[in-house]
Parts: structure tokens; C-alpha cells; sequence
């Protein structure tokens, strides 16, 4: 395997800067290390070729005319295909917006590019990042580079797949309910969701808009700071942007520690369905942070028992009224208009042949949990539960400063095993969802491999909201102390593919 | 809490404009009434003197200037469309010829 695309994002961009590597001598190295595995893992649905290299180039000029580098300039990015590119596909892994090129950057993208970070392509995810495993793709499957047979988590499967496969060293995700945290786990990556509002959603497909946040994803919890910090911040173009500097995230990166911090543990986030690795790899990162000087507190958060049964009415309520745009009038597909259908036929023969299972399922869910006679049953207690869940996590971080849990209760699972039973599949988020109902802030990053099946466990790291940096604190530490206990990073015990 | 129905179903498929076919009402039926049983769990604290939350941030309306800037062209602007004509979206009739 070509050297270069072992590098981390960090180690990149100094070789960069250093005139060591050339950017374009990098991107030509992920470009071709897509050519020879993306066939079998399916981490990407568009490879932007030409628009990467010309990229590369404009960073190499810059560099030879003396030109101060961004601390990403050069380094290769895997984005998630729910961000708009300007010229370039952005489908949402649905066929509803196949061939669908927008005429506008997301403020994401925007960020992206005047960092001169690299864009490589878009990658595979879950029709309107609804799903849990990237089988929901309109497009097919991504396969889990620890075992293609698996999922990679959902929705962000394909970015995280792409790092895990060495195709980019840098990815975007969205987490809506933990489509960011769980891949991760479910790759031996590392992901975060920041706090909601701390990264702009203008320009990102808007599946359930007071749950979704925009993050990074990389193979270190330096590179994930480092691309926080480039694509965070205010954006006046989102009106649930926040309005304050991001957190100092790259310095805590770079000085990790939890010496004297008091680090929480939820008894709500174990118990049933919880896989017996997953635990033991759980509670030996307990017994880590308590070996780096942390002082373990237990804690009761009652409400989070309900998390998931208040996300499922919220998040597809939200979802019914988000995805009413996809009408067949302004954009994308249009299906039946020969003449004699009226538009409002039109428009339900077209979301009936564009939409997935998946997204039908959410928009009757939710159109149900909105209607007349249900609301305060359904939508409207699962917003009382959202509060109290928001109660638990203030009581909880008076008490501590970072809260950790395992990120999934299992290990990656096989292709095909929860496609029919939606309750199944919905468990996988059972520790990631609360986060996104408070809207605070969380990091999942590999703490070993499950015995019983040799695949990637997650340890979820939860701060409070604005309180990021603590999460790379925590998470730098501990990286750093699995690696010396390990002697390598956990990827590369990843079989070659 | 009522379970749903497969009329139910078809109802909501006419509401939220998705053309369903018969034997996809089926399929949808029985996997909704699974989950709204599993969720309906949220009715338990319906009854407590508890606010709802219906968004993490306090959201207050972004007003911007009164000026004139750049924006997409009427070409950019319905480059995505499936049909145009005029510099304008074409759809379906919904009216008859009479």
C-alpha cells in the first residue's frame, strides 16, 4: 500500500507545507487507492477527479508563490452526499435527486474549499441519512472495510468506510441520531457531533432540522479537531447557527489529559441487547480514564430510557414537513406527466417511485404523530421527554465534566440482518440519540476490538453544548493511551483490502 | 393507545402525497403499528407539568437589510428543474381544458 494515504491529516499538510509532498502527488495517490478498492467497499457515489486535482494544483501554486498554507490546504476530504456542491451530484442517496446538480456551495462546502482542503468525491449514505448501517442507499450498500459482508453504521457509512479504507484521511458526516458517532465505532474511526448550531446547516439537506449537525470525521482526534475548526463557526445564511467562536478544540487536541477530571457513567447506557465485548471494552476504558486520573462518577438519568421512542416521533415528524419540497415541480425526478395526470398526481406517483422504504415509513410515521387527534399523544409528549432528557444532562454535568458510554451496544452487524425489522435497526442508536435531543456535544473513537468477533468497538465521549473542547481533551488522552497500549493505531489491524 | 389500521396507512399515504401500491400498504401496515406501539411509550409523562421542548437552541427570526445583492441567476435558479419554459417552472395542469 502506497505510504502516502497511511499519513494522517496532520502529517499531510505539514509535508505539504513542508514541500515534502506535493498536494497533487497526494490527491493521485487516494484517487488510485479508490480506483483499487472502492469497487468492493462503495464508500463513494461521485469521485470528482478533474475538480480534486485542479484543487491540488491551485494549492501546490500557492504554495510556490509563497503563500501561507491553511493547516488542511492539500489534504484529501471524503464529503457525505447530503452536502450541496456547486457543479458536482448531490443525490442524499435517494433516486428522488439522481442527477441532480446544484447550482450553490453549502456553507460547509464553502469552508471546505477556502481552506484548500481537498474534495475528493461524495460519498454513500443512507436515503436522507435515515438509517443505521448505509443499506438504505438508493445507490446500494457500503461495506464495512473490517468485514465487507458487514454494515458500516448509518448514515454516514461511506465517509466512514472511505477513512477506514485509507480512500481519504479526512471525511464529513451528519448526525441526526448518531449517523456521525456510529459509523465510527462501527469502522475504528473517530467522529464527532458537535454541538448543534456549531457547524452551519445552509446548504445541508435538511432531514430532521432540530436534531441535524454537520461534523468531522478522521482516523485521529487530532485530525477531527482540525477539520472542527475549519468548518465550524457562525454562519448569518443559518438561522440556528450559534453566534460564538468555536471552542478551542485543535488546543485541547494537542494536550490531552483527564488528570482531575470527573468523568460520568449513565447506568441507563447498559443492560439488554448490550453485546458482552462491547461491554468489557467499555469498562475497560473506565478503568483507563481512572488510570489517567479521572474520578468515575455513576449517574441516573431516568429519561433516557425514553430517548429513542421520542426521536422516532421527532425526528420523522420533522421529516414528513422537511421532505413536502420534494414535490417534482422544482428539482429532481418527475414521473407520470403525460398530459393527463393532474400535479398533485403527479407529485404522489413521483415521491412514490423516488422515495425508499425507509424515508416512506418516517414521512407516514410522522404525518401520523402530526395528525389531528395524535399530536399531544404522540409529538407532543415526545417533546416533554425531550426536556426532561434535557434536565437529565444538566443535573448530570453539574456533577461531572464529560460523560462516556459505550457508542453502539454492538458491533458492526451483518449486511441484510435488521433490513426488515425497522425496530431492530432503530437499537443501534439506543446511546447516541439523547445527545442529539439535548443538543449537545459528542465524540466516538475506537477502544478496541470486541473478542467474540475481532470487529471495532466505539467509545462515545458526551460534553456539555459549547464545551467541544473537553471532548478532544478526553478523547486525545485516551487515543493516546490505547495506541502505547496497543503499539499501533487500532486501523491497522484492519484486514488489507 | 390505537393500533393502526391498513386503512389508516392509505389515509396517511394520500396526506403525505406518496401513491402507494397495495401490496406496499401491506408491508407498511403491520412495521408502523410495531413502532408506534414501541414509541407510544412517550404518553407516560404526558400527564406531568413538564414544558415541551421543541428545539435545542432559543431561536429568534434573522432579519437581513433591505438590499439588493447578488444572487442565482433565473437560469441557475431552474437548472435542477424537470421542466421549464420561459424562465419558469413548468408542472402538470391542475385544472381541466373546460
Amino acid at each position: 500500500m502506497n505510504s502516502i494515504i497511511r499519513l494522517t491529516a496532520a502529517e499531510t499538510a505539514a509535508r505539504i507545507a513542508s514541500g515534502e509532498l506535493t498536494a497533487v502527488e497526494v490527491t493521485e495517490a487516494h484517487l488510485a487507492r479508490i480506483e483499487a478498492v472502492d469497487e468492493k467497499v462503495h464508500a463513494f457515489l461521485h469521485v470528482d477527479r478533474e475538480g480534486a486535482l485542479a484543487q491540488a494544483r491551485t494549492v501546490d501554486a500557492k504554495r510556490a508563490a509563497g503563500e501561507k498554507l491553511g493547516p488542511l490546504a492539500g489534504v484529501p476530504l471524503a464529503l457525505k452526499d447530503i452536502f450541496t456542491t456547486d457543479g458536482i451530484p448531490t443525490t442524499v442517496g435517494s433516486k428522488i435527486l439522481e442527477g441532480w446538480i446544484p447550482p450553490y456551495d453549502a456553507t460547509l462546502t464553502k469552508k471546505l474549499k477556502a481552506a484548500d482542503v481537498v474534495i475528493l468525491g461524495k460519498t454513500n449514505m443512507d436515503e436522507f441519512a435515515m438509517g443505521s448501517s448505509t443499506e438504505n442507499s438508493a445507490y446500494g450498500p457500503t461495506g464495512n472495510p473490517w468485514d465487507l459482508t458487514r454494515v458500516p453504521g448509518g448514515s454516514g457509512g461511506g465517509s466512514s468506510a472511505a477513512l477506514a479504507s485509507y480512500q481519504a484521511p479526512l471525511a464529513i458526516g451528519t448526525d441526526t441520531g448518531g449517523s456521525i458517532r456510529q459509523p465510527a465505532a462501527l469502522t475504528g474511526t473517530v467522529g464527532v457531533k458537535p454541538t448543534y448550531g456549531g457547524v452551519s446547516r445552509y446548504g445541508m439537506v435538511a432531514f430532521s432540522s432540530s436534531l441535524d449537525q454537520g461534523g468531522p470525521c478522521a482516523r485521529t482526534v487530532l485530525d477531527a479537531a482540525l477539520l472542527h475548526e475549519v468548518i465550524g463557526g457562525h454562519d448569518p445564511l443559518d438561522s440556528t447557527s450559534i453566534d460564538a467562536p468555536v471552542p478551542p478544540v485543535v488546543e485541547a487536541a494537542r494536550n490531552g489529559s483527564v488528570a482531575g477530571m470527573r468523568v460520568g457513567v449513565v447506568k441507563q447506557f447498559r443492560g439488554e441487547g448490550y453485546q458482552a465485548g462491547v461491554v468489557q471494552r467499555f469498562d475497560e476504558s473506565v478503568a483507563l480514564l481512572k488510570e489517567l486520573g479521572a474520578e468515575i462518577v455513576e449517574l441516573d438519568c431516568p429519561s433516557f430510557d425514553l430517548a429513542l421512542s421520542a426521536y422516532y416521533l421527532i425526528a420523522p415528524s420533522e421529516c414528513s414537513s422537511n421532505l413536502a419540497r420534494f414535490d417534482a415541480m422544482r428539482y429532481g425526478l418527475r414521473v407520470g406527466d403525460d398530459g393527463t395526470r393532474s400535479a398533485e398526481e403527479v407529485t404522489a406517483i413521483t415521491r412514490d417511485a423516488g422515495f425508499g422504504d425507509e424515508v416512506k415509513r418516517r414521512i407516514m410515521l410522522g404525518t401520523y404523530a402530526l395528525s389531528s387527534g395524535y399530536y399531544d399523544a404522540y409529538y407532543g409528549s415526545a417533546q416533554k421527554v425531550r426536556t426532561l432528557i434535557t434536565r437529565d444532562f444538566e443535573k448530570a454535568f453539574e456533577r461531572v465534566d464529560v460523560i462516556v458510554s459505550p457508542t453502539t451496544p454492538t458491533t458492526a452487524f451483518a449486511i441484510g440482518e435488521r433490513a426488515d425489522d425497522p425496530m431492530a435497526m432503530y437499537l443501534a442508536d439506543l446511546c447516541t440519540i439523547p445527545t442529539n435531543l439535548a443538543g449537545n456535544a459528542a465524540m466516538s473513537l475506537p477502544c478496541g476490538l470486541a473478542p467474540e468477533d475481532g470487529l471495532p468497538v466505539g467509545l462515545q465521549i458526551i460534553a456539555p453544548a459549547m464545551k467541544d473542547d473537553r471532548l478532544y481533551k478526553v478523547g486525545a488522552a485516551v487515543e493516546a493511551a490505547f495506541v502505547e497500549r496497543w503499539g499501533h493505531p487500532l486501523l491497522e489491524e484492519a484486514p488489507s483490502l | 393507545m390505537p393500533g393502526i389500521t391498513r386503512e389508516e396507512v392509505a389515509h396517511l399515504a394520500r396526506l403525505a402525497r406518496l401513491d402507494l401500491k397495495s401490496e406496499e400498504l401491506d408491508h407498511f401496515a403491520g412495521q408502523l403499528d410495531d413502532i408506534i406501539g414501541a414509541v407510544a411509550r412517550v404518553a407516560e409523562v404526558a400527564d406531568q407539568d413538564v414544558p415541551p421542548t421543541s428545539h435545542p437552541l432559543p431561536l429568534t427570526n434573522v432579519m437581513r437589510a433591505d438590499e439588493v445583492r447578488p444572487s442565482l441567476t433565473p437560469e441557475q435558479a431552474l437548472s435542477g428543474a424537470p421542466a421549464h419554459e420561459q424562465q419558469r417552472f413548468k408542472v402538470p395542469q391542475i385544472l381541466g381544458e373546460d
